[in-house]
């Protein structure tokens, strides 16, 4: 009897739950991905989100000459290997981290300003059958003036 | 006992099919996102729609107030109080949609006083942001103790704008996490308007023509469809389907502009471990374009300030 009394808790904890998942990306955000930027300043905007593993998310933005820039792409420890890329106008890849061994941050300046994409995909485990892996994905943005 | 277990695994299975809706319909904004963008992209542009359809999420990134108060102050700008929106109008602001855009608008301001290092502005500017966030109900946007590390730290500008970051960090995740895409894109689109106005109103004309501070106004033109397409995840909602009238007004003038670029080529530096993106760029806006830029949004920004 007192199971049963419990089902509407546990299921109302589990709504809660669902809507706590995001929540907890802000704090893996400040906690793992803006230390990655060192002694670049974070230009507080925020990008994160929970990714399945096999997921992709792609971001758009302007990137100034003025600037120096740090990007960070840090994925939950739930997750496998997180491949960013970043291309420009024309869908050329100008940086993959594939080729940096999955390096979680790049630094990168530009002599003219550009509005470019970064594609960031979560790897998969590749085994079948199981639940797949979800977790944070969250993409931070540092930057200082060019010296 | 079967009756009432047969109650409660009814209620069970209600409950997690709510859940399970509700669920999807959280992960469905960023489906809204993919099919807003679809209608916001030229129709020449088929492989980007494709491309864009593809993707399970999608961020449009304006530049932060911080960023455009900081493009402003390398492009050499002077500082200018008079054209920070006045503390004091806060207290007229009492729809979400001024706090919104206020909010972005008070936290370019703040970050602009930061970079000139005006303290008494600066924390003037922290408490109106405060008050923007607090009435848009953002839990611990800005706290006393960021405020009080403020007051401390009020000459280490590596501190304040460790600080200024933060807060704006603060509100808009809290935004994005508790499923408020609408009032988060207001809060960026009010910052970046700040910015742009702020920039529009400090060139000399007398110094048009090589004018660095006139090169970051050009470059705006690259994040104008980002804009749109950011406020087109929320279509439907009447204060940003009106964002969205007043936004193409403006992008009809940066289409009036031109920028071409040539073949982007990443070079990396061994020494300092940074890619350099090497391309050229040819702009060409003139004078009246400007001028008719200028006036645009400072209309614009006029609605969003005197509410």
């Amino acid at each position: 009897m007192r199971i049963l009394r419990l089902i509407p808790i546990v299921a109302l904890l589990l709504v809660a739950a669902t809507y706590n998942v995001d929540g907890q990306c802000k704090a893996f955000a400040k906690k793992v991905c803006i230390p990655e930027l060192g002694a670049y300043t974070h230009d507080g905007n925020y990008h994160a989100a929970v990714l399945v593993e096999g997921e992709e998310a792609e971001l758009y933005k302007t990137f100034y000459s003025d600037m120096e820039y740090r990007v960070s792409v840090c994925g939950d420890d739930k997750l496998p290997d997180v491949e960013f890329r970043v291309l420009d106008a024309n869908k050329n890849v100008l940086y993959s981290n594939k080729d940096a061994n999955y390096a979680k941050t790049w630094d990168f300046k530009l002599s003219s300003s550009q509005q470019l994409k970064l594609v960031v995909k979560v790897n998969s485990f590749n085994k079948p059958g199981e639940t797949p892996a979800s977790g944070c994905v969250a993409i931070m943005f540092g930057f200082k003036i060019k010296k | 006992m079967n009756k009432k277990y047969g109650i409660y695994s009814k209620i069970l299975i209600v409950v997690l099919m709510v859940t399970s809706l509700l669920a999807g319909c959280k992960s469905g904004g960023t489906k809204a996102t993919r099919e807003a963008v679809t209608v916001s992209v030229p129709k020449d542009n088929i492989a980007v729609v494709e491309d864009i359809k593809q993707a399970e999420k999608i961020f449009n990134a304006l530049p932060s107030p911080l960023e455009s108060a900081m493009l402003i102050k390398s492009a050499g700008a002077r500082f200018d109080a008079s054209l920070l929106n006045p503390v004091g109008n806060g207290n007229s602001y009492v729809t979400n949609k001024s706090m919104a855009l206020n909010l972005g608008i008070y936290t370019c301001d703040l970050s602009f006083a930061s970079l000139y290092e005006q303290t008494q502005l600066i924390i003037d500017y922290m408490n109106a942001a405060k008050k923007m966030a607090d009435g848009l109900g953002i839990l611990k946007a800005v706290e006393q103790s960021q405020i009080d590390k403020l007051e401390e730290n009020i000459n280490n500008s590596e501190v304040i704008m460790e600080i200024v970051s933060e807060t704006f960090m603060n509100s808009n995740s809290y935004l994005s996490d508790n499923g408020q895409p609408a009032i988060a894109a207001m809060v960026l689109v009010g910052g970046w308007f700040e910015g742009l106005y702020i920039s529009t109103q400090l060139v000399d004309m007398k110094d048009f023509n090589g004018n660095k501070l006139v090169g970051r106004i050009i470059d705006q033109k690259l994040s104008i469809d980002i804009l749109l397409n950011l406020l087109e995840g929320s279509k439907g909602n009447p204060a940003v389907d009106d964002l969205i009238v007043q936004v193409k007004k403006l992008k009809l003038i940066f289409d009036k502009i031109s920028i071409t670029t040539s073949k982007v080529r990443p070079e990396y530096d061994k020494t300092s471990n940074v890619t350099v993106l090497k391309s050229e760029v040819k702009t060409d806006m003139t004078p009246a374009v400007f001028k008719e830029l200028s006036t645009t949004v400072s209309e614009i920004r006029k609605t969003f300030v005197n509410n």
